[in-house]
């Protein structure tokens, strides 16, 4: 095995194209590992526990392209770096194919686009904040797909933003819905009078889809960044996303999508929706006390799939027993399915193990199944005392969220790249002990284009390896999206049952089934 | 004064640092969108980059 390396000097690209080149280089004949990475020191110290951090690579700057390959012999590694060059080539080639000016800076892309109005900012956090700073200052609102933008920077920026009318959207904002276009991670949805503050990415995505799925539809979607509502930031984007959605005239529902605010932004929120908002509020704090959201005066929800069936009735001019039904309706369905897969299982199949790629998607099934099950295990779990010892080992009943920065380091989010969930799917299916996988689906823009083809398979080879130990697994799947997006919905929704998954209407029936499924067999804490 | 509210009023067009995937989805939609050739400032040397914040004032 040799590991050889060589660095492009001076050579940028986004870290999504390198980690997928990387990716297909590492599915080469004769490699074992390739990195293709920006020579940053996080990435450099990424290389350094892989074992690929060579010395000519220590000089290197923010701006220098590094290439490593470990394989079984120089040449094949000379073959990879070649193959590695094309994947880079034919990249580089595509945006330049469309023969569109790219300015160097916000400053020639404003004399190109002079009324541009927003700007989306996704390089490296510690770039992030200043290029930010120089768009407000333009008069530009914000959409900060960057993390680890210093707290005093967001705080800044949030500041400015606020004294001149503008929106900042982020840090570590996923997704948002303005004026109809989908930016970042976001669904496909219909134009409609809800509109949407969120601090939740993956939370937002799922209100706005089971709305679009109800046939109602969104004004506006504006993401925060889960930061803004903890006491540092104080919700100042929050407070400034719904005034902004009560000025709006084809806005006539508002829903508020977040984990538990701190305190004192839960009573800033509670403080203006009696002042100032005139239109219905449904707010959903998960896991918070649902009597802090009435005693506000808004409707208040139990899970992400309750907010936006309140909310489609609502838009729908339907009355609010309208969507008590269907959950009830729901409710029974789940527990009939759950009868029926408790019945095929072998003895000792009595666990769940959940694998999402969604942060908000994963809480919610915890807050979900607890009530059910009783506490389960984790990487991020409600209750610290349930938390891995180690997150790549599941133990009873574990939820893990794939895309917490353990699993993330040196790879594409598993939204988009399925290769680390689909190895724990097979784990996970030879663990005598587990009777359901719950997996959860996130279509949109932003996240991988053919998640059925990527997915069904796994699913298939899992059900094999159980199916030849005498064992059945259940799977169940959500699907957050809709039949608009990009990837279709419908069309996943039969790829993944034809693969013998069952596929719920919200995450929150999946995580319900499989907890009654578990509660059933005795798995229950 | 300008507000947030006004945005919505408008047509969005959108600059793009970073991820071209962003650009390329909002082309898909239909959106106004141009890409900025980003690269780190001052090569990523963070020493440079710092002296030059201290330069322009910053």
């Amino acid at each position: 095995m040799v590991v050889k390396g060589i660095i492009k000097k001076g050579e940028y690209y986004d870290s999504v194209t390198l980690m997928l080149v990387a990716r297909d280089a590492t599915k080469l004949d004769g490699v074992e590992d390739a990195a293709v990475v920006m020579g940053t020191g996080q990435n450099k110290s990424i290389l350094e526990t892989s074992g690929m951090l060579l010395d000519m690579f220590k000089d290197a700057t923010d701006s220098d392209l590094l290439i490593a390959v470990k394989a079984k012999d120089e040449r094949t590694a000379e073959e990879a770096f070649a193959k590695i060059d094309e994947m880079l080539k034919a990249k580089r080639a595509k945006t330049q194919e469309a023969g569109e000016y790219m300015p160097k800076s916000l400053e020639g892309a404003l004399e190109f686009m002079p009324d541009a109005n927003m700007v989306i900012i996704s390089v490296a956090g510690k770039y992030a904040g200043d290029e930010a700073m120089k768009a407000l200052e333009h008069g530009l609102h914000v959409m900060l797909f960057s993390d680890n933008v210093p707290l005093e920077k967001e705080i800044e920026l949030k500041k400015y933003a606020r004294d001149n009318g503008l929106l900042v959207m982020g840090p570590d904002c996923g997704t948002a819905i303005i004026n109809g276009a989908p930016l970042c991670f976001a669904n496909v949805v219909n134009r409609g009078k809800i509109g949407i503050v969120a601090a939740s990415g993956t939370g937002l995505q799922e209100v706005s889809s089971v709305i679009t799925n109800e046939g109602a539809g969104i004004s506006q979607a504006i993401g925060t960044g889960g930061r803004d509502v903890k006491k540092d930031v104080g919700g100042i984007m929050f407070i400034e996303g719904m005034k902004a959605l009560e000025e709006d005239p084809e806005t006539n529902y508002i829903v508020l999508v977040s984990k538990p605010p701190h305190p004192e932004v839960l009573e800033k929120v509670a403080n203006l929706i009696k002042s100032e908002i005139k239109k219905p509020v449904v707010g959903i704090f998960l896991g918070g006390d649902p009597d802090v959201v009435k005693s506000a005066g808004a409707i208040p929800a139990s899970t992400l799939e309750e907010a936006g069936l309140i909310a489609a009735s609502l838009a729908k001019g339907k009355s609010l027993d309208d969507f008590k039904k269907l959950l009830e309706e729901r409710e029974k369905e789940i527990l009939e399915i759950a009868d029926r897969e408790s019945k095929n299982k072998k003895d000792g199949q009595k666990f769940v193990r959940g694998l999402y790629t969604g942060g908000t998607l994963c809480d919610e099934a915890m807050l979900l199944s607890r009530k059910i099950i009783g506490e389960v295990y984790g990487n991020a779990p409600l209750n610290p005392e349930f938390k891995l010892k180690d997150s790549w080992i599941s133990q009873e009943n574990t939820f893990v969220d794939l895309g917490e920065d353990e699993f993330t380091v040196g790879r594409p989010h598993p939204m988009i790249d399925f290769t680390l969930r689909n190895k724990k799917i097979l784990e996970e299916a030879k663990d005598p002990s587990v009777a359901v996988i719950l997996l959860d689906v996130v279509l949109g823009y932003g996240s991988n284009m053919t998640p059925g083809d990527e997915l069904a398979p796994a699913i298939k080879e899992a059900r094999e390896i159980a199916k030849k130990d005498g064992r059945n697994i259940t799977f169940v799947c959500s699907i957050t999206g809709t039949d608009k997006d990009p990837q279709d919905r419908k069309k996943v929704k039969k790829q993944l049952e034809d693969a013998g998954a069952i596929v719920m209407p919200s995450n929150a029936a999946a995580a319900k089934l499989a907890s009654y499924i578990v509660k059933n067999l005795g798995g229950a804490r | 004064m300008r507000k947030i509210s006004d945005l919505f009023k408008q047509e969005l067009k959108v600059i793009n640092i970073g991820l071209l995937s962003f650009k390329e989805s909002l082309d898909d939609v239909g959106v106004k969108v141009i890409q900025v050739d980003w690269r780190p400032p001052a090569g990523g040397d963070e020493e440079v980059m710092d002296a030059l914040k201290k330069l322009l004032g910053k």
